[in-house]
């Protein structure tokens, strides 16, 4: 088992234009597509350079031989990926994922959804490659695009659909909505709107597992953290005082960037000095892997290493999945300035398809059984949406609920005892 | 800390250069590098470090070496911290607590004098405390890190040093004051003079000026910002019927204003002159030790918003 050590990621400028090929047995589609720029991108710095070195400047290509990563995967005895029950649970999870955020725009349309809701479809590869590896007492830190995270980590459907109809039985009790979405339960940590929160809360999260070996002497613990955002959020602060942090103290968490090349309507090239922002992480001492995120299995692999790392108490790493989502930023976003062959090409890379595809190609399934599995999720969305329309909106009272954990935080009242102890308050009809 | 070792502080400087105001002085070496962090400089990282753990249920104490610094990590005091309790319906509550000094210094100039109290006292899910004296400062931090809710804890540099008289009481290992309840720190019957932190002391030295010119002060000490203690600033008013607000803050949508408000809701009746503000100067705070004299509220100031609000600007005994 190749461990990582932190000589072999020493900060050393990969070159750009080496011609190490790939060795790989596996018949996954690995589209060496260049890169394709947006047209009418005129950020010209790194585009020239990327084109310059034209089809082989795909940058994982380095990385990932450079990196034991390709390495344990030559080093494994068995052609396959992922035994048939796990590639059908890959599947279902992917289903699920893609079906709901299209149920989700289909309620929207239908006015039962409001507000904002921000949807994954295309990038479901990244939430269902690391998050099924999870353990429950393992957590992940999100952002507005959330849903798909909540669902992967076991969060119910029905819970997911009531909330965003805003409804008491919602994970949040209607209280958090699209952006919000927090379990206690299976440690899903939000949910956060503004992007860049998120990091810190995660950052914070990996240091509460070290504390509690280092300081509360429990040495079974061993939860890892992920904390999913995307590729604008690579330029704020926050997103640099985490990498630092992280790995000045060694925590277990990885830091997952789902870099769809998009930030609403700003692309990445234009945003970003240095657009490959897996190179970020060995500036700061860590590891800086670029994946595929359009290939389930290959995201799966690099996850795998990277939990593990952070499990075995080694620090954090950066992984930088390469991914597309296929709707707007958000459901109120008119999607004008993304070019439709960029577009066009990104449909051709569906993760679906992909894992289908493999699966059909090595037998691990047919097409009953995959047929099968969306009919099932086809099933589960339709009772989803049935029980959270029948769900009884926020009683009145519950807009003052949960403001604090202690609610004589609301003070004393006119006479003289705390507001909380008048039963008209729970009642929401006590003046505040 | 001794009692419960899921509590640990956070903040620059605070373990081996023994606290930026040696506040957390010998803490380093009782406790150790893994309960009392040095961190490096990054405000919104380690804020948003400290709501993390606080989401898993460790109580961390997070220290901004000024409220001002705080503005880099606000993001994270009200955002994840504040509002987290609410957006998750109760499944994750913030047990956390921002401390640090607040409000002007002397001559440390605009950038480094604000203070916060107005702003977080507005938001809704933060508790806030502004201690005054040692009694107050115990307490209410005991109070702040066994509260299950964010607290931002606004202490003062200029108080650092200065010694008050403690009772055998307060210095019991369990001493706790309530959240939520002010302190009427010198009875009075003419008016009610409202104060928080530094300007407590400030006003109990008006107290005695006015005390001398026949004018009986009753002085409240807030201690807690938000809530804020309506029913004791209201039953004073209504005893002594004229009130007058200090704060240190700048003077438009401060703490003073809601005091004035809540004061005209609910004992409106009871007013016998309008409400008196006593607020700093509405500038950044120059640097000058003259013009910061004049930036921030003195005794002086004091003395006459408290005759205003008596209608006297004589003493009684020369009035015929």
């Amino acid at each position: 088992m190749m461990s990582f050590t932190a000589t072999k990621f020493a900060p050393s400028p990969l070159p750009l234009n080496s011609t190490i090929p790939r060795s790989n047995d596996k018949p996954l589609s690995f589209s060496f597509d260049h890169f394709k720029p947006h047209p009418s991108s005129s950020f010209l710095g790194s585009t020239r350079t990327l084109l310059r070195f034209g089809a082989l400047a795909r940058p994982h290509a380095r990385t990932r031989s450079s990196s034991p990563v390709s390495a344990v995967l030559l080093q494994q005895t068995s052609n396959l990926l992922v035994t048939k029950e796990e590639g059908l649970e890959l599947y279902e999870d992917m289903i699920l994922g893609r079906f709901f955020e299209d149920k989700c725009a289909e309620m929207y349309y239908r006015g039962k959804m409001f507000g904002f809701v921000h949807l994954y479809n295309g990038q479901e590869a990244v939430s269902t490659g690391f998050i099924k590896l999870l353990k429950k007492e393992d957590s992940v830190v999100s952002t507005y695009r959330d849903h798909v995270h909540a669902l992967s980590k076991g969060v119910p459907s029905r819970q997911v659909m009531s909330e965003l109809f805003g409804k008491a039985t919602g994970c949040c009790r209607g209280q958090g909505g699209s952006m919000h979405m927090f379990s206690k339960e299976h440690n899903l940590l939000g949910g956060f709107a503004f992007i860049g929160e998120g990091i810190p809360v995660a950052t914070g999260a990996a240091f509460t597992n070290k504390y509690k070996r280092e300081v509360l002497n429990q040495a079974d613990a061993d939860h890892v953290t992920l904390a999913f955002f995307g590729d604008g959020t690579c330029n704020n602060g926050q997103f640099f005082e985490c990498l630092n942090m992280a790995a000045l103290w060694k925590l277990p968490i990885v830091f997952v960037v789902e870099n769809n090349l998009w930030a609403i309507g700003m692309s990445h090239l234009r945003a970003t000095s240095d657009p490959q922002i897996y190179k970020k992480g060995p500036a700061f001492g860590m590891p800086g892997v670029h994946v595929d995120g359009m290939d389930v299995l290959k995201v799966r692999e690099v996850a795998k290493e990277a939990i593990q790392r952070a499990r075995r108490g080694e620090g954090p790493t950066l992984v930088e999945c390469e991914t597309y989502r296929f709707r707007g930023h958000s459901l109120a976003d008119p999607d004008e300035l993304r070019d439709p062959a960029e577009k066009e090409h990104y449909a051709g890379r569906d993760p679906i398809a992909a894992l289908k595809k493999y699966l059909f190609e090595n037998n691990l399934a047919n097409e009953q059984e995959l047929k099968a599995i969306e009919k099932k999720i086809d099933e589960v969305l339709e009772d989803a949406v049935e029980f959270a329309d029948n769900s009884p909106l926020p009683p009145r009272s519950q807009l003052l609920e949960n403001v604090f954990a202690d609610p004589k935080g609301f003070g004393i009242g006119p006479d003289g005892s705390y507001r909380c102890e008048d039963p008209k308050f729970t009642q929401g009809t006590a003046h505040v | 800390m001794s009692a419960d070792p899921k509590v640990f502080l956070m903040g620059e400087e605070v373990g081996e250069y023994q606290g930026a105001y040696k506040i957390s002085k010998g803490l380093l070496e009782k406790y150790g590098p893994e309960r009392v962090l040095d961190t490096p400089i990054t405000e919104a990282g380690f804020a948003g470090i400290g709501v993390g753990a606080a989401y898993y249920g460790l109580r961390p104490v997070v220290e901004f070496m000024t409220f001002n610094f705080s503005m880099q990590a606000i993001d994270h005091i009200i955002n994840s911290a504040a509002k987290s309790n609410y957006m998750s319906a109760g499944q994750i509550s913030v047990p956390i607590v921002f401390r640090g000094p607040n409000g002007a210094a002397a001559g440390v100039g605009a950038q480094h004098s604000q203070c916060y109290a107005s702003w977080y006292g507005a938001c809704p899910g933060l508790k806030v405390l502004t201690p005054y004296s040692s009694e107050d400062a115990r307490g209410l931090l005991k109070a702040a890190i066994r509260d299950p809710d964010p607290v931002v804890f606004l202490e003062n540099e200029l108080l650092y040093g200065e010694s008050f008289p403690v009772t055998a009481e307060a210095l019991d290992s369990s001493f706790c004051l309530p959240i939520g309840k002010a302190k009427i720190e010198r009875e009075g019957k003419d008016v009610t003079i409202t104060a928080y932190s530094k300007m407590v002391g400030y006003a109990l030295k008006a107290a005695e000026t006015l005390a001398k010119e026949g004018i009986s002060a009753e002085v409240i000490n807030l201690r807690s910002i938000r809530p804020l203690d309506r029913s004791t600033i209201n039953n004073s008013v209504r005893k002594t019927n004229r009130l007058v607000t200090v704060e240190e803050g700048f003077p438009q949508h401060g703490v003073g204003a809601e005091i004035c408000t809540s004061v005209i809701e609910e004992s409106f009746g009871y007013l016998d002159a309008p409400v008196e503000r006593i607020a700093g100067a509405d500038v950044p705070m120059p640097y000058a030790a003259n013009l910061e004299r004049m930036a921030v509220p003195q005794v002086e100031d004091i003395v006459r918003a408290a005759k205003r609000a008596c209608y006297r600007s004589v003493p009684l005994a020369a009035a015929a």
